[in-house]
């Protein structure tokens, strides 16, 4: 049983100081300690990507990042994707109304993002890779699929 | 022009703001803009006027709505809102969103389940709009001194041309809430609707993508304290012992104990299915703590011993017997294999099968099965509570609160006007938050806590609970004279614990002779509603079926059921048949036009099925291609009968998911059992349909009629299945009978 530490975090542009156990996952940082609850909790052991953020820039699951592994590397969650929700990936999911439950959505387009960001070009086949970590149990992946393409347009 | 009499009760008109509980509900949207400018910002009005419980106008013009039944996904919450905008004719872009609380004095069947919300809430959502603009020009004649009958309406603006006058329903809204509530209200001519039939984007879109809280599991109350469960490994187990001290010793923990979700005397009403009611709670300050004290307790679990229920189905009171025991699929399979063996229960039977049997020149009998599945709704069970002595305060997703409100009042002795419940958007739902014994547990825990608590399912606890689809089998037989008639039909079908059987759907009252049978095995392995219940097997088996008669007697698979179709209409066979015969051939002729049917590419395997279910009508056409020894689906093509579409896009996208979570379902979903233990716990172990084996393309099309919009949360998801049999056979020369199909597919040749 560990004991608590204080951990300085770089989240979304912003430092903040948790105290916590240095095993506890980020997923658990975010939304227990921060209040930043568009990190979903799903599965818990990265098989359904809901709870995926960004450590610079490259698309993580939280449930497996322990606060202590974390140190000066910036996190972005789907709150500080864009200030104004207007991340091209945001508005390519407005745009193809992409939701049915919305549960999975931040994960997928926290990837998706990510994705963008190294190939601004997928093709269908880089674009199921990428996004095969991603589970929508309401089965939108068409549209997923179409937002990609959108948001490389926008 | 329709006239409806107002059934809206005085007691829906009461102050809606005074139904918002203190305005908790945090779903408030901007409707009309997703990205909306800064001159596009709707200004808030300075007064709010309530004109029923449904809507309020404010002083500026701008409508508030209230969204009556829980949103899960099947968007609800845009499409119901939109009705009420219709007749109240507004302007959508002047609308805010707001999820109403429960209020069974206010509002009908505030619950989502059977794809009714649309279709049940159809005339009460139109009488709230109309019923508030008849009142707004009641309120204009008065102002203007002019005949009511001369006042008209147009996107939130009142007119009358005689005097030239005009005025916006916001500065008519103080008069209107002192009219009289006329005793009938005239509706909108279908030709004359600008809203509905139009596609509007989901209300949440914004909050959705941007990540603000929205779920249960995002609900937050200052002193609130994390609550989780632990429930036996097993089904037939029940709790003996727990060592708790170290848990109660770990960091963080507030207390560890044991509740009763129900007590073994209450009589459990249709939706009070509880797999384990008694459970070991850990509380603590965070989740991540109470999930490490979780995993240090010692508890001894022991056999229960076969037991009853009584259990209250709308009024009819059955008692279930419960076996005690550790069940296995393999026995499942087995014992399903011998009732099918075995004459069941006669459901329907038409003129005489047996002899038709005996003189048939061709008979075809197959068996099918499908497994127990979960619904693994992307977010887990879970419920915030806050008890006091003198109330209950509720919040979270489920689908059903009003029968979850009644069971929680008989566990607290609260009256239901001590219990508020508030619905937050579901993560999902399939049927499976009908069955809300987690705000029940929650309850309890905020109760002996005497604090505010969030109780949270881990993923593994959700998925080990039970309350599954249950597992069917059906043997299905088809008689064919000499000329490749149909001439007798037999389906007999069972589960585990539930029979699936649909007696008078199609081919009843196409064929002669008909005989349906019927069969159920007791079990302690819990079930609910999975999307589309008991459809969800028959549809994929039947038309499954129906491919291999259409075959054996030669024929076009979409031709024969057409033909069976219009004997159906013309000359049909008994009385009690569901279905529409003209409605059912619509969507495969639509289909069939739609995917150029026969016309198809030679590398193209193609299946097709056409279902009724939910009071709608679906056909699909399903195109395989072989990619690398890897059976992909390049395209479906789908034709739906719903009637009225209210939101064309919104409709699209669920038709869509359905497609996908049928195939997912069908290909890869199964709840196994060794010795009552589910053997899947979590997605490493429970396959579901990932972003590269979706289709590649899907294309909607909805039949264009006048008639009362019906369900579209399930209807496009049992033809699917069929559909897809349809296809693999034509790719692999095999027939699949057996869910999940992926078991068969794994060959030498096909990798998946």
């Amino acid at each position: 049983m560990a004991l608590m530490a204080t951990f300085e975090l770089t989240i979304n542009e912003k430092k903040q100081q948790v105290v916590v156990d240095p095993a506890t996952p980020m997923l658990w940082v975010l939304r227990d300690h921060l209040r930043l609850v568009g990190t979903k909790y799903g599965c818990g052991i990265a098989q359904c990507g809901a709870c995926t953020v960004h450590l610079n820039g490259t698309a993580v699951r939280a449930c497996q990042l322990p606060v202590s592994s974390v140190g000066q590397q910036a996190i972005t969650t789907i709150e500080g994707l864009s200030e104004n929700g207007d991340h091209p990936v945001q508005k390519a999911w407005l745009e193809v109304d992409v939701p049915q439950c919305g549960c999975c959505q931040a994960g997928q387009i926290m990837s998706a993002a990510a994705l963008l960001q190294e190939n601004p070009n997928p093709t269908d086949e880089e674009i199921d890779s990428a996004m095969n970590g991603n589970i929508c149990r309401c089965g939108t992946y068409a549209r997923i699929k179409q937002a990609i393409k959108t948001a490389t347009t926008l | 022009m329709a006239v409806l009499k107002t059934v809206i009760g005085r007691r829906s008109f009461l102050k809606s703001s005074a139904l918002a509980g203190g305005g908790l509900m945090l779903s408030f949207s901007w409707m009309a803009s997703c990205q909306p400018k800064p001159e596009e910002v709707l200004a808030m009005p300075d007064e709010w006027f309530d004109l029923n419980a449904f809507l309020k106008i404010g002083d500026n013009g701008i409508v508030t709505i209230m969204s009556p039944n829980p949103e899960g996904g099947q968007n609800v919450k845009t499409s119901m809102p939109m009705i009420v905008a219709e007749e109240l004719d507004v302007d959508w872009k002047n609308v805010i969103v707001e999820q109403a609380p429960l209020n069974t004095d206010a509002f009908t069947r505030q619950f989502i389940g059977g794809s009714q919300a649309i279709h049940r809430g159809w005339q009460s959502l139109r009488m709230a709009g109309a019923t508030a603009r008849h009142m707004l020009k009641e309120a204009a004649a008065q102002t203007w001194q002019v005949p009511v009958n001369e006042v008209t309406t147009q996107a939130g603006r009142l007119f009358h041309q005689g005097s030239g006058k005009s005025a916006g329903y916001g500065e008519m809204a103080a008069a209107a809430v002192t009219v009289a509530v006329p005793q009938e209200v005239q509706l909108k001519e279908v030709k004359d609707f600008n809203i509905i039939g139009t596609s509007r984007k989901n209300v949440d879109g914004k909050k959705i993508v941007t990540g603000q809280p929205l779920f249960g599991l995002d609900y937050h109350r200052e002193g609130m304290l994390i609550a989780m469960i632990t429930h036996p490994p097993a089904f037939g187990m029940k709790l003996k012992s727990v060592d708790d001290s170290a848990a109660k010793a770990m960091p963080g923990i507030r207390d560890v104990f044991t509740i009763k979700a129900l007590e073994e005397d209450y009589e459990r009403q249709y939706f009070d299915t509880c797999t384990f009611p008694e459970l070991v709670v850990v509380v603590g300050n965070t989740t991540w703590e109470v999930m490490n004290a979780k995993k240090t307790l010692k508890i001894a679990w022991e056999p229960f011993s076969e037991h009853s229920i009584s259990k209250n189905a709308f009024g009819s009171v059955q008692t279930v017997r419960i076996p005690a025991g550790f069940e296995n699929t393999a026995d499942h399979r087995v014992q399903m294999e011998e009732m099918l063996a075995r004459p069941a229960k006669v459901s329907r039977k038409d003129g005489d099968p047996e002899a038709a049997f005996n003189k048939a020149a061709k008979v075809i009998e197959r068996t099918y099965t499908a497994p127990f599945l979960a619904h693994n709704c992307m977010e887990p069970m879970n419920f915030f509570a806050h008890v006091t002595a003198e109330k209950a305060e509720l919040v979270g997703p489920l689908q059903k609160p009003e029968y979850t409100e009644q069971a929680l009042s008989a566990r607290l002795g609260l009256p239901l006007d001590k219990i508020d419940i508030q619905m937050t958007r579901l993560g999902g739902g399939y049927g499976r938050r009908s069955y809300a014994h987690w705000l029940i547990e929650a309850a309890l825990i905020s109760q002996r806590m005497k604090a505010p608590i969030k109780l949270i399912y881990t993923r593994e606890d959700d998925m080990t609970a039970g309350i599954y689809r249950p597992t069917y089998s059906a043997k299905y037989r088809a008689a064919l004279d000499a000329d490749n008639n149909l001439i007798a039909f037999h389906v007999k079908a069972g589960g585990i614990p539930e029979s699936p059987l649909y007696a008078n759907r199609f081919p009843a009252g196409a064929v002669d002779n008909y005989l349906a049978e019927e069969w159920s095995i007791d079990s302690n392995i819990t079930v609910g509603s999975f999307r589309a219940p008991r459809s969800n097997f028959m549809g994929g088996a039947e038309q499954a079926f129906l491919d291999e008669v259409a075959e054996a007697a030669g024929k076009d698979p979409i031709a024969f059921r057409l033909e069976l179709l219009e004997r159906a209409k013309h000359n049909p066979v008994g009385k009690d048949n569901d279905y529409d015969a003209d409605r059912y051939a619509g969507v495969l002729k639509l289909v069939r036009e739609k995917a150029n049917w026969g016309k198809e590419e030679s590398t193209v395997h193609r299946g097709v099925s056409a279902y009724f279910c939910h009071d709608s009508y679906v056909a699909h056409v399903l195109d395989l291609v072989m990619e690398a020894g890897k059976p992909v689906v390049k395209n479906v093509y789908s034709a739906v009968d719903c009637g009225i579409v209210v939101n064309p896009d919104g409709a699209t996208n669920m038709t869509e998911g359905a497609i996908v979570d049928g195939i997912g379902c069908a290909m890869y979903g199964a709840l196994t059992l060794k010795d009552g233990v589910p053997e899947q716990r979590n997605f490493d172990s429970y396959r579901l349909i990932r972003h590269s084996e979706a289709p590649k393309k899907i294309e909607v099309h909805f039949v264009q009629n006048e008639i009362d919009p019906t369900g579209m949360g399930e209807p496009p998801f049992p033809p699917i299945i069929g559909a897809l049999a349809n296809a693999l056979y034509q790719a692999s020369g095999k027939r699949f009978y057996h869910q999940p199909f992926v078991q068969d597919l794994q060959t030498a040749e096909w990798k998946l």
